[in-house]
């Protein structure tokens, strides 16, 4: 389903005058109630293109039910899975594909291509164990009464998988082309192909759902659990829960031609501009406004999906996050490996680049000095510190004169706090953080890092050592892909 | 050898309690004297009788001489027993100069308080020495309030081995930095510490501080602007047993106000002049400090009745609430006293006093025994009297400067309240001279009374004279009293110890020998401006022995004979101010050298005294204080002798013109002995003004004053 869905978001955003009535009438249907409920934290912000480009984005995070101890089978991350793998395809290809090009106009180094290969056998392991993974998933379901349902899930699945990828090799295939008009109805009728697929898929799900405990939709669940879990008034918001890897992708929009990714919308469509005069136009550059601006939009607060985590629902004491960039930060902060060293003191580790932005600003300066040897940026935690703990007293460093140098440090402190949000850096995470935007943001290596790592995070346990090759390579994989993208996008305009 | 002591003293305590019992005195020399006395009177053949008093007797009688200085040393020189006992027995030592500390320490191996208030400089090897010296284990405090030129180093040696050092007083060490704090922290058994003025300790210095010294029971850290909420925070979570903190002008704010309110034991609070203390902060409070016993609030100037009632609500055992210089106080100030069932003293100096505000005082408290109104604006009769109708049992009352109260207040002081022990009121101007009578006939019971500045007359002094126990008189500037007043009170308050007599120009030498004749225990008398006071009148001063304090500025007819007379019988003589006393020559400054050696501080200027007076005054020891202006016969190399003589001098006035003339290496040297020059430019003034013409001048510096 959500493969088809992603057809139709493909052609309605290439086509927005023509299909915007199609994918309008699929997206508000009914039919698609998981859908929605996926699309739940980025929908107010977005506009049409930018659903459907969120869509993909979508497509990209497999589930977060996938590690979770949830015995039954959920279908909403099955979908996930599926989207996982045909992105994996798709960057398999991308890959392959930028090869050939490689072969036909540069002489490249042998080493590069030696990396590309690996990267290309990892992915595709990865994608092997993906597959029987997301059937492992389906075998306790198997158990159940319905089984009766699950040939044709199966065969619905196979169905939904191969037009899937049909679209995305068109899609890279003739994208500088212009569309012609049969290639347009090729194109609607695989839609409407996929949408009957599509339509078997959630028939069969329901039934399914109707045997099993979650059918309730997402967003009534979430507010369910908001009532009875906390104490907070009863309805005045909606909990919504992101996925593991949505919150860990670093693009969050995509350029329906190129595929290259953005982390604003806004910036997307700047992008976009280079695509064609039909982007030029001051109702594509607008900024989407709000569908129902009339209506008061509900409050949202969004959910960890770590289980056990405070800031997840299901907590006892659940502490709802504020935005989006609080997920992200606090996902990473907390329930993620701290991957950024610093280079300077290599004892400070941070999973949030910003993070550690901030400490390299200070680091080797921190003199405020605990008797337990810990040090300190500011003052107040070190008097924090010493409150805590019973024994420890400030130590004063050899040099007297620093101690009272350290009097003004405060000021500075905060004056480069005040920097780092005037967006001196091209970093996206950390200008996110303060809400600046910018367009530098995407081009952050990082970015891809995390991503990788992130996709990588999700295998299961056994396969972690066929993927380890992958996962030394993977910053090689991101440089690569920044450069592919690059690539392609000059081909595309040559 | 330690051991043999206390063994040795283990059964002198018994042998001496056995000679108290029986009424002589031991008559065991084998026990009671140490072996190196009996071996050298063995030697001698000739015993000594004094050698067998035990040295618990001696110590039982050094017990009865703590008061005077004198009289120990007199005792110490008797005989080698004797001062063995004497050294042995001194608890107290407040040495001149810091550099012989460390023989005199091991003079005397039990001192237990070290007090170098007048040295100025001690440095770290003094510090040091008494910290390896056999009395430092025992130390129990040390008083470095007025010293200088130590630093960490030396303290954290103090703090090393005096592990029972319970008192610290640092107050005024300018330059004491964190790393002294820190040496301070490791004085593990402190219990109260005065750090007064250390501006440059930081929040890490009295962290250091709060989390070695847990015992802390007192804290001073007024001044000390270098510290936040977060150091003060951390010092009341560490130091729980804190009953008394100072943060006078500090920059205490609401962050750190709930934390200090809660140490459970804290019983006196100052918070004068802090900025950073709000209403704001103080409603905000969660809970008062029920074991709150004084609060002095004074100058908060963001502080008004609000934020008060918010501190004072809990704190039901109140007894003192000191709000000088506060926000007015009115009626919802006063009335929110009224929970303070315990309040005894209350002091509203320099407020701006409702008189709703007094009358709801008079309401509100029940038990109030001290009560200061001193410079309030807006105190009337009508309130006055309301209050004191309601607070019979008043001891002290303090009316200074309340220019508004007449007659009627002073009927109703004298009718009210007849417990009264002190009262003062200087300067009440429409109070007539009837009223003191009505005092002195029904307040029998004062002891300190102050009528500067009021329109007293003899007869008003003859009924004061009434107050037998009269210890502290100031009758300043009442131009209406003479000789017979003052003969009056001569013969009746032979208690007196302080007498004010500033500018009374019709006091005469047969005055002031009625009194050096009826108060044998005067200590201080001003009698600065009494231009008819003569030699005659200070050589009747000589009887009073213990006078320390003489102030003679003005009285120009005294001269080197009389200030002989008194150098001679007043030997414990601290203060003279012989300022404008034209016949004071060098003679009167040998005399001064040669007898008094406890003179600390000394004002010469327009005086007659040369280089000869100075170099002789620079044998007194004592001397830190000088102020040298206008002496007419002085010359730059003979103050430049005399300076460098005078080696305890601490503070010097001089005129300016000596400050080019006087060779720059021997002012860094002087500084550096720890001696503040100042520099005065003031303009030669050679006439004694007039006392009437000064009195007009001064009504009329009031008048435009604005009251």
């Amino acid at each position: 389903m959500d493969l088809k869905q992603k057809g139709v978001a493909e052609i309605s955003s290439s086509y927005p005058h023509i299909l915007d009535e199609t994918s309008e009438s699929l997206n508000g249907d009914l039919l698609f109630p998981q859908f929605n409920s996926l699309h739940y934290g980025l929908k107010s912000s977005s506009s049409e293109i930018g659903h459907e480009v969120q869509n993909q984005d979508q497509s990209v995070a497999p589930s977060s039910f996938f590690d979770s101890q949830i015995l039954s089978w959920d279908p909403r991350a099955m979908l996930n899975k599926l989207s996982f793998l045909e992105h994996k395809v798709h960057q398999v290809q991308d890959i392959v594909h930028s090869i050939a090009n490689h072969d036909g106009r540069f002489s490249i180094h042998a080493d590069e291509v030696a990396a590309q290969q690996q990267l290309v056998t990892a992915d595709l392991t990865c994608i092997i164990i993906q597959l029987i993974s997301t059937a492992g998933t389906l075998l306790p379901a198997m158990k159940n009464s319905i089984i009766s349902a699950n040939p044709e899930l199966e065969r619905s699945r196979v169905a939904t998988t191969s037009p899937g990828t049909a679209f995305s090799d068109e899609k890279m295939i003739a994208p500088s082309e212009t569309m012609k008009a049969s290639d347009f109805d090729e194109l609607i009728n695989g839609l409407s192909g996929c949408g009957t697929a599509g339509d078997e898929l959630i028939e069969c799900l329901k039934n399914m759902g109707s045997g099993v405990v979650e059918t309730a939709p997402m967003e009534d669940h979430d507010l369910k659990d908001a009532d009875d879990g906390e104490n907070l008034l009863p309805g005045s918001y909606e909990v919504l829960q992101l996925e593991k890897e949505e919150i860990l992708a670093p693009h969050t929009h995509f350029c329906m031609i190129c595929g290259k990714g953005f982390k604003r919308d806004a910036n997307l469509r700047m992008h976009m501009r280079g695509h064609g005069d039909e982007y030029k136009t001051p109702a594509a550059l607008a900024k989407p406004t709000k569908e129902s601006n009339s209506e008061p939009t509900p409050i949202r607060r969004y959910s960890c999906p770590f289980i056990g985590c405070k800031r997840n629902k299901a907590h006892k004491k659940f502490l709802p996050l504020k935005t989006i960039l609080c997920v992200k930060n606090h996902y990473k902060r907390s329930h993620c490996d701290k991957r950024y060293t610093c280079s300077r003191c290599n004892g400070k580790k941070f999973s949030v680049l910003a993070d550690l932005k901030t400490h390299e600003k200070h680091c080797g300066r921190d003199k405020w000095l605990c008797s337990c040897g810990t040090t300190f940026s500011r003052k107040d935690k070190l008097f924090g510190h010493i409150t805590l703990f019973q024994g420890h007293s400030p130590a004063l460093p050899a040099d007297e004169s620093k101690v009272l140098g350290a009097l003004e440090e405060k000021v500075t402190v905060g004056d480069m706090v005040c920097n780092l949000g005037g967006g001196s850096f091209g970093d996206g995470i950390q200008l996110d953080a303060k809400g600046i935007d910018d367009d530098r943001g995407f081009f952050s290596l990082m970015n891809f890092d995390s991503y990788n790592f992130g996709s990588l995070d999700d295998f299961p346990r056994p396969a972690f050592d066929v993927s380890e090759g992958s996962f030394c390579l993977s910053s090689g994989s991101s440089s690569f892909m920044t450069r592919n993208d690059v690539n392609s996008s000059s081909h595309r305009l040559g | 050898m330690g051991e043999i002591r206390t063994l040795r003293k283990r059964t002198c305590e018994y042998e001496a309690v056995e000679a108290l019992v029986l009424g002589f005195a031991s008559t065991n020399p084998s026990c009671d004297t140490p072996p190196l006395k009996k071996r050298r009177s063995s030697d001698d053949h000739f015993p000594n009788l004094f050698d067998a008093l035990s040295d618990e007797l001696l110590f039982l009688i050094l017990d009865r001489l703590d008061s005077s200085p004198f009289d120990k040393k007199s005792f110490s020189v008797v005989c080698r027993s004797f001062y063995a006992a004497e050294s042995l027995h001194r608890r107290l030592l407040r040495p001149l100069r810091s550099d012989l500390v460390p023989s005199v320490l091991s003079r005397y191996p039990s001192i237990s308080h070290l007090d170098f208030s007048l040295c100025p400089r001690v440095s770290d090897g003094v510090l040091a020495s008494i910290a390896a010296a056999s009395a430092g284990p025992s130390l129990l405090s040390i008083n470095l309030s007025s010293s200088r030129s130590f630093s960490h180093s030396g303290l954290g040696a103090l703090a090393a081995s005096c592990v029972s050092l319970v008192e610290i007083n640092l107050s005024n060490m300018i330059d004491l930095n964190d790393a002294s704090a820190a040496a301070i922290g490791r004085a593990r058994n402190l219990e109260k510490l005065w750090m007064a003025r250390c501006k440059l300790v930081t929040d890490m210095g009295i962290g250091c501080i709060a989390v070695g010294c847990r015992k802390l029971r007192l804290l001073c850290l007024k001044w000390c602007l270098g510290l936040t909420d977060l150091g003060l925070g951390l010092m009341a979570v560490k130091c729980r047993e804190v009953r008394n903190l100072d943060l006078s002008f500090t920059m205490v704010t609401k962050k750190c106000l709930p934390a200090i309110l809660q140490l459970p034991y804290l019983e006196e609070l100052s918070l004068v002049g802090c900025p950073g203390v709000d209403d704001e902060g103080l409603t905000s409070l969660k809970q008062g400090c029920k074991s709150l016993e004084v609060l002095n609030m004074s100058n908060c100037q963001h502080v008004s009745d609000v934020g008060l009632s918010s501190i004072v609500n809990d704190a039901v055992s109140l007894r003192q609430l000191i709000l000088a210089y506060y926000s007015p106080v009115t009626h919802s100030l006063t009335s929110s006293l009224l929970k303070l069932s315990n309040l005894e003293k209350v002091k509203f100096d320099g407020c701006r006093i409702t008189a709703s505000g007094l009358l709801a005082l008079g309401n509100s408290c029940i038990s109030l025994k001290e009560l200061s109104l001193s410079k309030c604006s807006g105190v009337t009769d009508e309130g006055l009297s309301s209050v004191l109708m309601k607070h019979k049992g008043l001891t002290k009352l303090d009316i200074t400067c309340c220019r508004k109260i007449t007659d009627i207040s002073i009927a109703s002081i004298a009718n009210s309240c007849s417990y009264l022990t002190s009262l003062k009121m200087e300067s009440c101007n429409l109070v007539s001279k009837h009223a003191f009578c009505m005092i002195g006939e029904r307040c029998h019971l004062l002891e300190e009374l102050d009528l500067t500045d009021n329109d007293l007359d003899n007869q008003g002094l003859k009924a004061i004279s009434n107050c037998h126990r009269l210890s502290i008189l100031k009758i300043g500037l009442c131009l209406n009293v003479n000789d017979e007043g003052v003969i009056q009170i001569g013969k009746s308050c032979p208690l007196l110890e302080e007498l004010d007599l500033y500018r009374s120009v019709g006091i005469t030498d047969t005055g002031i020998m009625a009194i050096a004749h009826g108060c044998p225990s005067l200590q201080m008398i001003n009698l600065a401006y009494c231009t008819e006071i003569t030699d005659i009148a200070l050589r009747s001063l000589s009887k009073c022995s213990k006078l320390n304090t003489l102030e003679l500025r003005g009285c120009f007819q005294v001269s080197n004979y009389g200030l002989a007379g008194v150098a001679l019988g007043c030997r414990e003589i601290i203060k003279l101010d012989i300022k404008k006393c034209y016949h004071i020559t060098d003679a009167g400054m040998v005399s001064l050298a040669r007898l008094c050696y406890h003179l600390r501080q000394i004002n010469l200027s327009y005086s007659s005294v040369t280089e000869v007076g100075l170099l002789a005054l620079a044998s007194i020891s004592c001397l830190q204080s000088m102020t040298i202006l206008h002496l007419s016969g002085l010359t730059p190399s003979g103050l430049a002798a005399a300076l460098l003589a005078s080696g305890g001098l601490t503070k010097v006035k001089l005129h300016m013109s000596f400050k080019s003339l006087i060779p720059k290496f021997l002012i860094q040297h002087l500084e550096s002995r720890g001696c503040m020059l100042q520099w005065r430019d003031k303009p030669f003034q050679a006439e004694v003004d007039a006392n009437e013409i000064w009195k007009q001048q001064s009504q009329d510096l009031v008048a435009t004053g604005g009251f």
